[in-house]
């Protein structure tokens, strides 16, 4: 039974992960939200899970946070504000896709390697999660940083904070606080970026970062930015 | 004594004192020096309860400090005279004083409290404060003339120099007290000057030590290739306080340097003297070089005290190689030699600065260029000019003369050492010091001849009267001075007996030879003597014989007749041998390639009756070679910067992305 149990923590871990390539890969912006609503459902499942098989009750309420507000109600607030200010459907990408999933690939070679040598003495369980974990949180920064529409950038940023979470439910003894103000500190940003989103609309007329650039009166672009 | 002249010297910057009541607080602090020095007592300590929290500030007169106290405050004293009578003048002749006089009056004081701090501080907080307060004054007198574009550069170049000065000082003494340990191996952490004499350092870290202080104190004294702010500061200040800062400040830079290097690091190496004699020689000769090309009278004095700097740090050159060495009669030798010359040139360059304020003062001008045929209206300026550039030159019977004797005693020497390198070295150094005392001598001639003699070159040079009595009496003193030393140096040696005996462990008497008061004749020179007194009656004899076998036999002889004019009636003042003229052939042979000299004339072709025009383009290649590079380096790295600033959101995101697992790099293949 604790094979089973192993097993399941571990593909739900691997799913988060899955799907995080599948945030990177996707170029349509309701697609990545479907995406994201995914790995977050996959996540409320992986915590639901640990809360199971290690009897701790307060991380059902994770999961039921993580249902909530990351499978729900994000990307239904984030679908209405892509309608309401028609904002482009496609996401053009700084960086090409073959090449950002290489990169990627290697971030979880490189997450792998580290946590085995950092956490030889601990359990088996913790230490594969808390290397998918640290892989969801870098593919998340990377996903920030080669994506030039605003939208995307929110999700590369709810997308890492979901690796934290991730690497909080797959530690035992974690308290119910920790979370809890990760989740809250998730929600103001997001109120944040909302309201940004309404303020770079209403200046340029769009959500892509470069006008934003080409406000601060700053040089010609980069070819690679 | 000195206890009092310790308290009275804290409390001279509190007070805002007019000029005269610093004068006599001056005279008392130099009169408690004397004392201190006559008297050989022990040093005077005190402790201070002020000063960083948890902490107390020491204070401590020994005999080093009573010496350069006695420095300080004669030089605090003639300023003060010089100050006074400047201000009456001004008032009383309304000429357009170029600077603001009330800022100055203030500072002055302030400006003295400073470097009487850094001589009587203990530890090295309170050094390091008083220096910062020396130089933060004087960099505001230096201001008061801040009208002027070209102080203000000055006044930059100088605090951007006396910040690098003080930031090496900083390191320097920093690395003495973090290497130090005690006697059981332990860490002292003591920032008290007897905390780092006790602790005794590797030879590593003094030596770096050492390095940093030099370069600390050569920036402030005017060490070659750190000079470069003093022909702009200094010209740029007020008359009186130019010679603070070039006749006195400079000392107090070098009495940090002997300080540090023969006081509280126990273990001189010969070869710190075997580097530092190149620096001093290099010093010596570019110094005077500069000051010969030089048009500004001032600009040339500030000049000729980078010489006279190279010059006492080939003195303690010496005495640290002779110290190292073993020969610590030599060593007291080359150390009365230095110690002797900072007092001659603490004299003579306040003298000159003081002469130079008052050809300012009567004409307006600095340019030697406009002066000429001053010695008939400023005739007690320019005969004692004439005593302080006869002394500057090293000419007998005045005090020069005797210091630069007592350093070429221990050049000669030089050979007598083990080493090859000293033995080379040292008289390579001792051909390039005489070198720049022959071209001192010529650089005084040129500036005593065009300022002095020949006729006036401009119309205010013509016009100029007499300065007022408290300006003469600031000059009449150090030539006075000068004079005395000059003819029974004895006495200023018996004082400095105690400061060699404390630093490098013997007076200059204490191996033998006759003391009297006439003759100077260590032991350690060879049985060679020098007698000021007997010179100054031969030199007075042989004038008097002179005189009388001319007036016999030449002066019934004279004819008057006019003088051969090559054809041209009335040739104005402008056809008289010029500066520039005199210093043509010293240039053409020393300084084209060093100082990518360029001269030009442009002659008027055939018929056309246009002036010909010569103009002369000098570069310093301490800029050239050293500062220009440095800039231009700083201006690249700050364009580079400067692109940090402007990125866009993702390249920040990036950055800290990359910074990010590159650190995780690291720990993965540093775990594994």
């Amino acid at each position: 039974m604790a094979d089973f149990y192993y097993d399941t923590a571990h593909l739900l871990g691997a799913l988060v992960l899955l799907t995080s390539f599948g945030l990177l890969y996707q170029r349509r912006l309701f697609a990545l939200l479907n995406v994201f609503a995914t790995q977050a459902f996959v996540l409320a499942a992986a915590a639901a899970w640990q809360a199971f098989i290690h009897g701790e009750p307060h991380l059902y309420i994770t999961a039921l946070l993580a249902l909530s507000l990351k499978a729900i109600v994000i990307p239904v607030a984030l679908h209405r504000i892509i309608l309401r200010l028609e904002i482009p459907r496609a996401v053009d990408s700084a960086l090409g896709v073959g090449m950002t999933m290489v990169i990627g690939v290697s971030l979880v070679t490189l997450s792998i390697l580290l946590v085995m040598g950092v956490t030889s003495g601990a359990a088996a369980l913790t230490r594969e999660d808390l290397a998918s974990a640290l892989s969801v949180v870098l593919l998340g920064l990377l996903m920030m940083i080669t994506r030039r529409n605003a939208v995307s950038q929110v999700i590369g940023f709810m997308s890492l904070e979901n690796g934290l979470i991730l690497a909080a439910i797959g530690v035992e003894g974690m308290p119910l606080v920790v979370e809890m103000s990760v989740a809250f500190a998730v929600m103001v940003a997001f109120i944040v970026f909302g309201i940004f989103f309404f303020h770079i609309r209403e200046r340029f007329d769009t959500l892509d970062l470069q006008n934003l650039e080409t406000f601060r009166g700053e040089r010609e672009e980069r070819p690679w930015s | 004594m000195a206890a009092s002249g310790v308290l009275l010297s804290r409390f001279t910057g509190l007070r805002d004192l007019a000029y005269g009541g610093t004068a006599v607080l001056c005279l008392a602090i130099a009169a408690a020096a004397v004392a201190h020095l006559a008297g050989n007592v022990a040093p005077v300590s005190l402790v201070l309860p002020v000063g960083l929290p948890g902490a107390v500030t020491h204070l401590r007169v020994d005999s080093l400090s009573a010496l350069f106290l006695l420095v300080v405050n004669v030089g605090g004293v003639t300023a003060c005279l010089f100050g006074m009578g400047h201000d009456r003048m001004a008032r009383s002749v309304g000429f357009a004083g170029h600077a603001d006089r009330a800022p100055v009056r203030t500072l002055v004081p302030l400006f003295l409290a400073g470097m009487n701090g850094v001589l009587i501080a203990d530890d090295v907080f309170a050094f390091l404060l008083s220096w910062e307060f020396m130089s933060v004054s004087s960099w505001l007198l230096v201001l008061s003339t801040h009208r002027d574009a070209a102080t203000r550069r000055a006044a930059h170049v100088y605090l951007v120099m006396a910040s690098f000065g003080t930031v090496m000082l900083m390191l320097g003494f920093a690395t003495l007290i973090g290497t130090a340990h005690g006697a059981s191996g332990a860490f002292l952490g003591d920032y008290s000057f007897a905390g780092i004499r006790a602790g005794s350092p590797a030879v590593l870290p003094a030596t770096i030590a050492m390095l940093l202080i030099l370069l600390g104190t050569g920036s402030k004294a005017g060490m070659v290739p750190l000079h470069v702010w003093l022909p702009l500061a200094h010209p740029a200040a007020p008359s009186h306080v130019s010679a603070l800062m070039s006749g006195v400040m400079t000392k107090v830079a070098i009495y940090g340097l002997v300080r540090v290097v023969f006081d509280l690091i126990a273990i001189p190496q010969w070869w710190w003297g075997a580097a530092m004699l190149p620096l001093g020689a290099v010093t010596a000769v570019l110094g005077i070089l500069y000051a010969l090309m030089q048009h500004d009278i001032k600009r040339l004095l500030a000049y000729s005290t980078v010489e006279n700097i190279g010059v006492i740090l080939i003195d303690i050159a010496l005495a640290i190689v002779f110290k190292s060495l073993g020969v610590s009669a030599l060593a007291a030798l080359a150390l009365t030699a230095a110690l002797l010359h900072v007092v001659n040139h603490s004299l003579y360059k306040s003298l000159l600065f003081y002469g130079a304020g008052a050809v300012l003062a009567a004409t307006g001008q600095r340019d030697l260029d406009a002066l000429g045929g001053l010695i008939h209206r400023m005739p007690i300026t320019s005969f004692v000019w004439l005593i302080g550039a006869a002394a500057i030159s090293s000419l007998p019977p005045l005090n020069g003369f005797v210091s630069e004797w007592l350093s070429f005693q221990a050049i000669l020497n030089g050979p007598l050492l083990e080493q090859w390198e000293l033995k080379i070295g040292i008289a390579v150094t001792g051909a390039l010091l005489a070198l720049a005392t022959g071209l001192a001598g010529a650089c005084f001639v040129r500036a005593y001849g065009i300022t002095f003699l020949g006729r006036p070159r401009s119309n205010a040079a013509a016009q100029a009267g007499e300065v007022t009595a408290l300006m003469k009496a600031s000059m009449i003193i150090p030539a006075a001075l000068s004079v005395a030393i000059g003819v029974v140096p004895t006495l200023v040696i018996s004082l400095l007996e105690p400061v060699t005996r404390a630093m490098v462990g013997e007076g200059l008497y204490d191996g033998g030879g006759r003391s009297g008061w006439l003759w100077v004749s260590p032991a350690s020179a060879f049985g060679n003597s020098y007698s000021g007194f007997i010179m100054i009656a031969v030199i007075a004899l042989m004038s008097v014989v002179a005189a009388l076998v001319l007036h016999r036999y030449a002066s019934a002889r004279l004819r008057r007749a006019a003088a051969w004019d090559c054809g041209f009636g009335d040739a104005g003042p402008t056809a008289q041998y010029s500066a520039g003229s005199f210093s043509q052939p010293i240039r053409r042979i020393f300084l084209n390639q060093v100082f990518s000299a360029r001269d030009t004339v442009v002659m008027p072709p055939p018929g056309d009756t246009a002036p010909a025009r010569f103009s002369l383009e000098l570069r310093d290649p301490a800029w050239d070679w050293l500062f220009t590079p440095i800039e231009q380096l700083m201006g690249r790295i700050a364009d580079r910067a400067n692109l940090l600033q402007f990125m866009t959101i993702r390249q920040y995101l990036s950055l800290m992305f990359g910074a990010l697992v590159l650190l995780l790099v690291v720990v993965a293949v540093t775990q594994s």
